[in-house]
């Protein structure tokens, strides 16, 4: 008579009579199941989620280039409250204070200047634009500014800027509105009732976050503040060091001059703000990070339920089947053959929940990042780790009623009606 | 031929709420191999304490209990279970099956716990469902089977380990009296063959099947009568 390994024909065994029992109580399983699977979706989605718009955010936010950083008044994102009087009461960043900082800065590769305003009254004949566009005031930096390209035409010159000439670069979605069945190359275009005259069209950048990035006009930056600024403009110096060895340098450099242009006491802090791509990614970790947090403090406290309610139910097994434990133990089970069966019920229960969960997870993070238009990511590790917490679950929450059951007396047991 | 089991000086007491009961009090019993033994006696004479005790469901308080030569007395949990598997099979009064399993797999049971693989587990299941009568119903559940062949399927789950002893506790105490005579003509049969079978009932007509009959009163053997004719087939 062939035998084979115990071990193994246990698992087996267990196995089988775990999903034996799974099927003759359907619904209660399928109720345990969702319990287990509720929390593991949760994990799951949330951090499906928040990866994808981590990655997608992260590929937004290296708006600058390499070797870039960004003066400004105000910080780019400002998360925590407070402190928000003290930036308000900043002196505005003027033109003056780049003009010195260009001419003063001797490290830097490039220093140029942004600024930007919403802008709905932009026309072409009779052709309108319905949604507010991004108008920016640049220099003849204002591309390599907005890591953009053009795509027909020329960009701006310094004479543009010197002589206030009133020309324009479109981007693309402009572009199509205003000159659906044009070229626009040297026309007329009405910005506030002003006409400007188009010089270049940009590249087609696409979407981020649901939002095109290519619906906006450039200006000269010297036309922007004669007729766009008001008391509360305050622009923005991008500055563009030579190397990434050079790039703290210039930084320090740029920074050492902007305290002496605005003349900050040295005991002071700096009155303006520097953006980089790590700071504002940085930034968004932060942010992130809490969300995290917050989503993992949920997900235990759902899993910690759900485990509570198979070890509920497995309890209810237990005590439902004292006289199927006990004939096993009469026919030779050992108490290690009833604690097994029954906590591989428990594992099956949860591991099946959690396949459920991650599955659900995943496409529900995917369906996010569908609806951003931004590119799916799956969290691997975290499917892992929600599978890990799975068996821990089945494990911890089921070895309580199969350890009562190994333990029953087959006698009792016997007896019991 | 050794002996298949011997008790010595057996005790077994309870302690039920600070009196002690003394369930078994020295019982002195040796089985031999190929025996058809009765053990009757009134409720609370001990009949199912001995029962419990040669099946090895129960371990004595005191005394000596070797069954083929192991000394079942000092065995652990899993000793005793290995022993059950090995060398005992149950027939119960109540069937005793699993509900949601059919009559091949409740046969098999014992097997899966003998670590005996698949493959043998269902030719050996199937040989004892077909020298009970059972082999047309093989694939139904007990709640679709007859208060006989339950017992039937009972029986082919009792011997599918080939046991030294088949222990049947009134085994014909739940069936009407046509069922319960197709029972009996098993178990003869399988004494026929060459079993050990021990019988606990209270039924005069049933002990009468037996070589041996043991009278249990208060815990202690009052008669062990072995009577000379044996009644084949009856």
């Amino acid at each position: 008579m062939a035998k084979q390994s115990h071990l193994k024909n246990t698992i087996k065994e267990s196995f089988r009579m775990a999903i034996e029992s799974i099927r003759q109580n359907k619904l209660r399983s399928i109720l345990t199941l969702l319990g287990i699977s509720i929390g593991v979706f949760s994990v799951i989605g949330v951090m499906t989620a928040i990866r994808t718009l981590e990655s997608s955010v992260n590929s937004q936010l290296d708006i600058f280039g390499s070797n870039t950083f960004m003066i400004q008044k105000s910080p780019a994102i400002r998360i925590h409250g407070g402190g928000n009087d003290k930036i308000r009461k900043r002196k505005n960043i003027r033109y003056a204070h780049y003009e010195e900082l260009k001419q003063r800065a001797k490290l830097p590769l490039r220093v140029s200047v942004v600024d930007g305003t919403g802008e709905r009254n932009i026309q072409y004949k009779d052709k309108r634009l319905k949604k507010t566009a991004e108008l920016s005031g640049v220099d003849e930096w204002g591309l390599r500014s907005f890591k953009t390209y053009l795509a027909d035409g020329r960009n701006f010159m310094e004479d543009d800027i010197r002589f206030y000439r009133s020309v324009t670069i479109l981007g693309p979605d402009l572009a199509d509105i205003l000159f659906p069945f044009e070229d626009p190359l040297g026309k007329e275009i009405q910005i506030k009732g002003l006409d400007y005259t188009v010089i270049g069209v940009t590249e087609r950048k696409g979407q981020a976050f649901g939002q095109s990035q290519d619906y906006f006009v450039m200006i000269p930056i010297s036309v922007y503040i004669q007729r766009f600024s008001n008391r509360w403009t305050s622009l923005a110096i991008n500055i563009e060091a030579e190397s990434t060895e050079m790039y703290e340098k210039t930084m320090d450099e740029v920074i050492g001059l902007m305290r002496v242009i605005r003349k900050v006491p040295p005991e002071d802090e700096n009155d303006f703000a520097i953006i980089s791509n790590e700071e504002l990614m940085e930034t968004f970790a932060g942010f992130t990070g809490g969300i995290k947090l917050f989503a993992g403090a949920v997900s235990v406290i759902a899993l910690l339920v759900a485990g509570i309610g198979i070890m509920n139910i497995m309890l209810v097994s237990v005590t439902e089947r004292i006289k199927e434990i006990g004939i096993r133990k009469a026919i030779g089970a050992t108490k290690r053959d009833i604690l097994t069966q029954f906590l591989m019920e428990a594992i099956f229960l949860s591991q099946f929940g959690g396949i459920v969960g991650v599955i659900l997870g995943i496409a529900g993070g995917n369906l996010m990042a569908l609806l951003l238009n931004v590119p799916a990511v799956v969290p691997m590790d975290w499917a892992f780790y929600g599978m890990a917490v799975c068996s821990f679950i089945g494990i911890g929450f089921g070895i309580y009623p199969a350890w009562r059951a190994a333990n029953l007396d087959p006698i009792e047991s016997l007896r019991f009606e | 031929m050794a002996d298949l089991i011997s008790l010595k000086e057996i005790k077994r007491h309870y302690d039920v709420g600070g009196e002690v009961v003394r369930a078994l009090d020295g019982i002195d019993l040796t089985i031999n191999h190929n025996e058809y033994i009765s053990i009757m006696g009134p409720s609370g004479s001990g009949k199912s304490t001995l029962m419990n005790m040669i099946g090895c469901l129960d371990t004595p308080t005191e005394g000596v209990y070797e069954f083929e030569g192991e000394l079942v007395h000092e065995m652990d949990d899993n000793q005793l279970a290995s022993i059950r598997n090995r060398k005992i099979g149950f027939v119960f009064q109540t069937f005793n099956l699993l509900p949601k399993a059919t009559a091949l797999r409740n046969v098999e049971v014992p097997l899966i716990y003998a670590n005996i693989t698949k493959s043998d587990r269902i030719e050996k299941a199937k040989k004892a469902l077909i020298s009970v009568g059972l082999e047309e119903r093989m694939h139904h559940k007990p709640n679709e089977l007859s208060g006989g062949q339950r017992q039937r399927v009972a029986i082919a789950r009792a011997l599918v380990n080939d046991p030294s002893i088949i222990l049947a506790d009134e085994p014909t105490g739940n069936l009407d009296s046509k069922s319960g005579v197709e029972i009996m003509k098993i178990l003869d049969k399988l004494h026929n063959a060459g079993n050990t079978i021990i019988l606990v009932t209270h039924e005069e007509y049933i002990a009468d099947h037996a070589d041996r009959t043991i009278n249990l009163f208060d815990g202690k053997i009052k008669e062990d009568i072995r009577s000379a004719k044996r009644k084949v087939g009856a």
